[in-house]
Formats: structure tokens, sequence, C-alpha cells
């Protein structure tokens, strides 16, 4: 046993990607064990090691611990970027669950059906513009600090970098209004651990193309 | 200000449910405003108070809280209700976690067409009886305590009692294959501080009916 967290997931970004994220930015190392068919799914389920019969699925500290939320909020805790006290706590848990949503919005995208995809992509470039983009543009405006919670790294930052990616890549521009954010991207991209996991060859995964989706349903449907 | 949790929110369960039963399990006293016409809830969108212009709104601790996962949490951790250390919080997370998941096929019940709600009701059959109460069942046999976690009354407790009488709402007869679940069940309504949300008269909202999703429809339709 390597000691290391090790990741049951398909190949892809999915519900794991940002417990990649988290474990990165914390420096953490990580092995990765990739379903690749149903079978692989059902071994998995009669081998007793997911709670619920889902995945994601993380081995860590004696634990198969599964539910995307419950293995963030370990790793965040465990790793100290979960602010000091509980109110710093209930902001950071405020900021990452809205950034949730909308980065469900995202992930669902790929597999909207055709005649959906467009009227998708609106809602998507709406709720973020309108709806989160400016509430995260005005906390960072209120307090003046690098980072969202406390004056120190968290979770939250962590979360969001990663949506502001992910946005970006739907729409290259989409941080226009929001110079606030634009330099947050920039200021928490250039922090060594997520440097180095924006890097090639980091166990970061690319979005998943509509080519490939079927592959991926094949394991869980 | 009265120093009492207030809560915002339509005058029924939804995603305020969850909320009202951990504050009244941890024995806590709080005040409601409920949201009856769209005006309101553009009133508070443009007075700045919700943060991502949804409700559910808590106002705790000098906080304006938003976001039902982050509202639980915090009032978990305030009233101890979030086990004694960090492997504890997983399990209780992973659970309560699990159980959201059911209680959301509940939450968004109401809104399906009604040509589809007979197969609803059967996905939330079968996803209690083959996913998530076998779990339980099987947590409580296994190391034979009154709680989930811990040996001691917590989060994951209510939310599971809460989702056991939910589906019960639907399916009467759901319990049949669980024993342990059934004493839990008997267990935890018994608590003197769920035993008196139980009550009549207590916050408890009443299963949605269609008054409830035509007002939520007025108000948050887009």
């Amino acid at each position: 046993m390597s000691g290391k967290p090790k990741l049951h997931y398909f190949n892809g970004r999915g519900r794991m990607e940002s417990i990649r994220w988290l474990l990165a930015a914390a420096g953490v190392e990580f092995e990765e064990c990739f379903l690749e068919t149903k079978d692989d799914l059902t071994k998995l389920q009669k081998d007793g090691s997911l709670l619920f019969q889902q995945v994601p699925m993380v081995e860590i500290d004696g634990m198969k611990m599964v539910q995307t939320r419950a293995i963030l909020s370990y790793i965040a805790a465990k790793y100290n970027l979960y602010g000091k006290d509980l109110k710093e706590r209930a902001l950071i848990d405020m900021y990452v669950e809205a950034v949730m949503d909308l980065n469900e919005l995202l992930m669902t995208h790929v597999a909207q059906p055709a005649d959906k995809k467009e009227e998708h992509f609106a809602t998507i470039v709406d709720k973020a513009t309108n709806r989160y983009f400016p509430a995260y543009e005005k906390v960072l405006k209120d307090h003046g600090q690098d980072f969202l919670v406390g004056n120190r790294f968290s979770r939250a930052d962590v979360q969001l970098l990663e949506t502001l990616l992910t946005a970006e890549e739907f729409k290259p521009d989409i941080l226009a209004k929001f110079p606030l954010l634009q330099s947050f991207k920039a200021r928490i991209s250039n922090i060594p651990t997520i440097k180095k996991f924006l890097q090639p060859g980091s166990q970061r995964k690319p979005p998943l193309l509509e080519k490939d989706l079927p592959k991926v349903m094949k394991i869980f449907y | 200000m009265s120093g009492k949790p207030r809560l915002t929110y339509v005058n029924g369960r939804g995603r305020m449910e969850s909320v009202r039963w951990l504050l009244a399990a941890a024995g806590v006293e709080f005040e409601e405003i409920f949201l009856e016409t769209r005006q309101q809830y553009e009133k508070l969108i443009k007075d700045g108070v919700l943060m991502f212009q949804q409700v559910p709104l808590v106002e705790i601790d000098g906080m304006k809280m938003v976001q039902t996962r982050a509202i639980l949490s915090y009032i978990a951790g305030k009233y101890n209700l979030y086990g004694k250390d960090l492997k504890e919080r997983a399990l209780i997370d992973m659970y309560v976690e699990g159980i959201t998941d059911l209680m959301q096929m509940i939450l968004m019940f109401p809104f399906s067409p009604p040509e589809v709600k007979e197969k609803n009701i059967d996905s939330i059959k079968e996803r209690a009886t083959n996913r998530y109460f076998p779990v339980f069942e099987k947590v409580l046999k296994q190391h034979g305590q009154d709680f989930l976690v811990g040996n001691k009354f917590s989060w994951a407790d209510v939310q599971l009692i809460e989702a056991i009488l939910a589906v019960e709402e639907k399916i009467p007869t759901v319990l049949s294959g669980f024993p342990q679940l059934q004493a839990f069940k008997i267990r935890m309504s018994n608590m003197p501080t769920i035993k008196k949300f139980l009550q009549p008269g207590s916050p408890r909202k009443p299963p949605p009916d269609e008054c409830y999703v035509e007002t939520v429809l007025k108000i948050f339709k887009k």
C-alpha cells in the first residue's frame, strides 16, 4: 500500500476533477484507477467498495470515501484549506456550493440533446455572468485581499479557479467584465502547486468531447 | 433583533425543510418569513440580501447564509451535531450526501408532469429499498448502536429520520424489509426535540400540494 490517496473514476473530469484539483493544490500526490468498462464498475460494486454503488470513490486514510462533497470536505480540512473557524468555513461553504452549481451546468453541457444545446449554453453564460461571477467579483472588491476568505488560501480559491478556467473553455472572453476575477485567476494559477497542475503531463484531465460521451455512458448505464 | 435564526423561504418544505429539521432537533427556536409574491422575492434580490439570488436564506449569527448545505453544515458544527473529529465528520458527510440524493428525488417529485409521476414513485421506491436504506440498515446492524455515527446523535440521524418519514408518505410500506430502520425511526421520533417537531403546531411543513407548486412556479419561474 502506497499511502497515497487512490482515486477510482473514469479517465475524464466529471465529478472527480474537483478532487484532483484540491489534492494537487494541497501538494498531495495521488494514484488513479480508471474505470473503462461497465464490468470495472460492477466489480467495484460487488466488492462492496462503493457505499452507494457510485463513483467517485477515493481510498484515503483507511477509508473508502464516496460522495464528492464529503471527499472534498475531508481533504480540505485535513490539509488546512477550510478556514480557521466555523464562520470562515460557513463562507467557504457558501462560495463553494455556488461554484459547484455553476460547475454542474458546465459539466452537463456535453450531454445535452442537440436541440437543447444552444439554450443550455445561453443559460450557462447568463448564470455565470449575471449570477455567479458578479458575486465573487464583489467579494474580492470588498476586502481587496488575494484570497476569497480570511486572507488565506482555501478550497474556495481552488474550486473557483477550476470553474473560471472551465467557463473560459466555453467562452474565452467570459471574464471580460470581471477585472478582479481576471487578476484572481492569474494569481491563483501562479501558486506553485497549482502552476504544476496546470502544466502538461499533470493529472488534470481534458474536457470531455461529445464523441467520447458514448463510451462513458456505457460504463454507467 | 431577536437573536433567533430567521428563515426566508416559501411556506412549504422544499430545500428549507432540512434546515427546519436540524434547528428543531438541536432545540433551537427560529423565526420564519414566507415568500408569497414575486415582488417580495425581487425586493430581496434588489436589497442585495441573496448572495446568488436564491433562497433558502437563513440569517444567523450576523450572517445572511445561503446555499442549503452551507447552512446545514454551519448549524451542525455550531450545535455539536457533526461528530467529534475529522473521520466522524467524513462518515456523517457521506451519509448525509447519500440521503440528500434520495431526498432530491422527493424534492423534484411535485414538479414532475402527471404522466411520469407513477414512474417517479417507482424510482424513489427502487432507490430507497435497493441503494440507500440497505446501507443504513447495515450500519446500524453492524455497530448495534442507537445512532449512525460515533454512538452520538448527529446531523446524519436527523437527515435519515426526515428522509424515512418523507419516503413513507409516498410508500407507506417502504420500511418493511428494514427492522433496524424501523427501530431507528421510533427511537428518533421519541427524542424530545424531534417529538416536539413532529407534533401539530410545530414549524414542520406539510407535504407539498398543488398550491405549493403553484406558489413556487409563480415566484421563481423566469
